[in-house]
């Protein structure tokens, strides 16, 4: 190989590093743009039911001052499973600019089913993983819980102490936690252990 | 005629003055607020967590509330309450189960699920709050 040549491959590599990392923290920065709630709640559809009813939750102001905003629960950290669901999203762009599919308060309550079985199958499908970036079993004091909270955990958080997949997950019995339940939301859905999974 | 006509105008001029005088010294219950203003929000408090129960004072009463219940939701699409007391559900949770009153229509019929008098349980079931009884007294509930 000629120097020349070399040089060339090196120009040419160079050139292709800087445009990879251009590309690259571009692409990463508009995907830590588009993962605030800021940015979730631009859409009305989001802001005016939503958003308003997770203020009225214990996920919004408490006792610490410790706040879960919108993607915190519905957008994944794992890089890959945050990818799949940016691209599902642009579902809900192609109903909010052409379709209108919820883009009222009356229509969003008559889909509303629809949407909240969709959130509930993603959570039950990765064991509440978004909850458990926050909440574990075996961090928990049952102790320091009301009777009727450590009451209802205190079978998981053993099996999760002894290193066991427990056997139900947060949004088995938790399902409402940050905003309304739908229309006909059936009492046992709470209860996993009544219904058959 | 004239001047009794002045003489009464006058008088119910002089009675108005007076009664919005008098109105203005009563202080109502509401503290100094005005009629259209929401009134002030009492101190929060902790919702009072009793296992197995509170007592009740009196036979039928309804009982008072063992937990929190800020998180439940009681309005036309859903109620909640009934996800831990129903007859499908009590058991799980390791609740009691609504008075078996509660699925007794106003005609007398017993059906399988809530009846809708019972409904909206925080008109007669009430949460209680960490505080001390502003009298002291030594009532005995019924047991
Ligand atoms: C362009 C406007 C828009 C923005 C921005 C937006 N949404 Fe949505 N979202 C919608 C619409 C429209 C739907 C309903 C989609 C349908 O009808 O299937 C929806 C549905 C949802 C659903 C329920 C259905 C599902 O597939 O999970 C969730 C959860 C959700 N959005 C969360 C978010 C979060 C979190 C953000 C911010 C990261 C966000 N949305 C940003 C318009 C938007
Ligand atoms: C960003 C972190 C975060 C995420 C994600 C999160 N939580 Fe929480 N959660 C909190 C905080 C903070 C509190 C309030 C703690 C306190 O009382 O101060 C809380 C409180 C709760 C409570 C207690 C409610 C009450 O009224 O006391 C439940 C139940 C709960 N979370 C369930 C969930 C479930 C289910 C999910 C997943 C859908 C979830 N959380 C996701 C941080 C989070
Ligand atoms: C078998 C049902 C069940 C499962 C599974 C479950 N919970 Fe709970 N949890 C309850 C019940 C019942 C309560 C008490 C009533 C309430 O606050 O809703 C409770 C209360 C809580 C509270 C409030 C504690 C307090 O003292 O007020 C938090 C926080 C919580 N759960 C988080 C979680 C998280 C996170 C998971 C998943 C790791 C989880 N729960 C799984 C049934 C369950
Ligand atoms: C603490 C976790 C948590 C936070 C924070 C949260 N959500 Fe949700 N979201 C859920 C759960 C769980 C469901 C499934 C339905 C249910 O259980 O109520 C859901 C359902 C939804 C749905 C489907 C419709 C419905 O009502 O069920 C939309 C849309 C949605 N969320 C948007 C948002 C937006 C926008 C924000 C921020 C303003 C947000 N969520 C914040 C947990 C959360
Ligand atoms: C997460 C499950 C759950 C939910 C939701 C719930 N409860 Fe309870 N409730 C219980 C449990 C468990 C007990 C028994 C507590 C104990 O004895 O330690 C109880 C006790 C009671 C009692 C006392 C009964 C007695 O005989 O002393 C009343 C009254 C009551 N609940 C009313 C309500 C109302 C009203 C709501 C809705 C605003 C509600 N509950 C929501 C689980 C629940
Ligand atoms: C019209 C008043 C009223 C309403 C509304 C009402 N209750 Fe009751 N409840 C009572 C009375 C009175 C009792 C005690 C007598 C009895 O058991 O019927 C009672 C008893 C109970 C008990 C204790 C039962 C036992 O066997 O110890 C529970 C739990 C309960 N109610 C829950 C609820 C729930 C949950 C709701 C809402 C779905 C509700 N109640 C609505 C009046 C009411």
């Amino acid at each position: 190989m000629t120097s020349g040549g070399k040089k060339g491959t090196f120009a040419v590599l160079v050139v292709g590093v800087v445009l990879g990392i251009a590309l690259w923290g571009g692409f990463n920065w508009t995907l830590e743009l588009t993962n605030t709630e800021q940015f979730c709640i631009t859409c009305h559809e989001m802001e005016v039911t939503p958003y308003a009813e997770l203020q009225e939750t214990v996920h919004f102001t408490n006792r610490t001052g410790v706040r879960a905003t919108c993607p915190d629960c519905h957008v994944p950290r794992p890089w890959i499973y945050k990818i799949v669901r940016k691209i599902r999203a642009s579902n809900e762009l192609y109903h909010h600019f052409v379709t209108g599919a919820v883009d009222t308060e009356e229509k969003f309550e008559a889909k509303r089913m629809q949407l909240a079985q969709t959130v509930w199958k993603a959570m039950k499908d990765t064991d509440s993983r978004e909850c458990r970036n926050c909440h574990k079993f075996n961090s928990m004091n049952l102790e320091k819980q009301q009777s009727r909270a450590a009451d209802a955990h205190d079978p998981y958080y053993w099996e999760a102490i002894d290193g066991k997949e427990p056997t139900f997950t947060c949004i088995d019995c938790h399902k409402g936690i940050a905003h309304s339940l739908p229309e006909g939301f059936d009492p046992t859905w709470n209860s996993p252990e009544t219904t058959e999974q | 005629m004239k001047k009794m006509i002045t003489t009464l105008i006058g008088g119910c001029a002089a009675l108005v003055i007076a009664g919005a005088a008098v109105a203005g010294a009563v202080e109502s219950l509401r503290g100094d607020q005005e009629l259209p203003d929401l009134s002030k929000e009492p101190a929060k408090r902790q919702q009072l967590v009793v296992r197995g129960g509170i007592e009740r004072s009196y036979k039928l009463q309804p009982p008072v509330i063992p937990h929190e219940i800020e998180k439940d939701e009681i309005n036309l699409k859903v109620n909640t309450c009934m996800n831990c007391h129903s007859e499908k559900t009590f058991e799980q949770k390791k609740a009691p189960k609504v008075g078996d009153s509660h699925y007794v229509t106003r005609d007398g019929k017993v059906q399988g699920t809530l009846s809708s008098r019972r409904y909206f349980c925080n008109q007669c079931h009430a949460p209680q709050v960490v505080a001390d009884p502003l009298v002291e007294n030594n009532f005995v509930g019924a047991k």
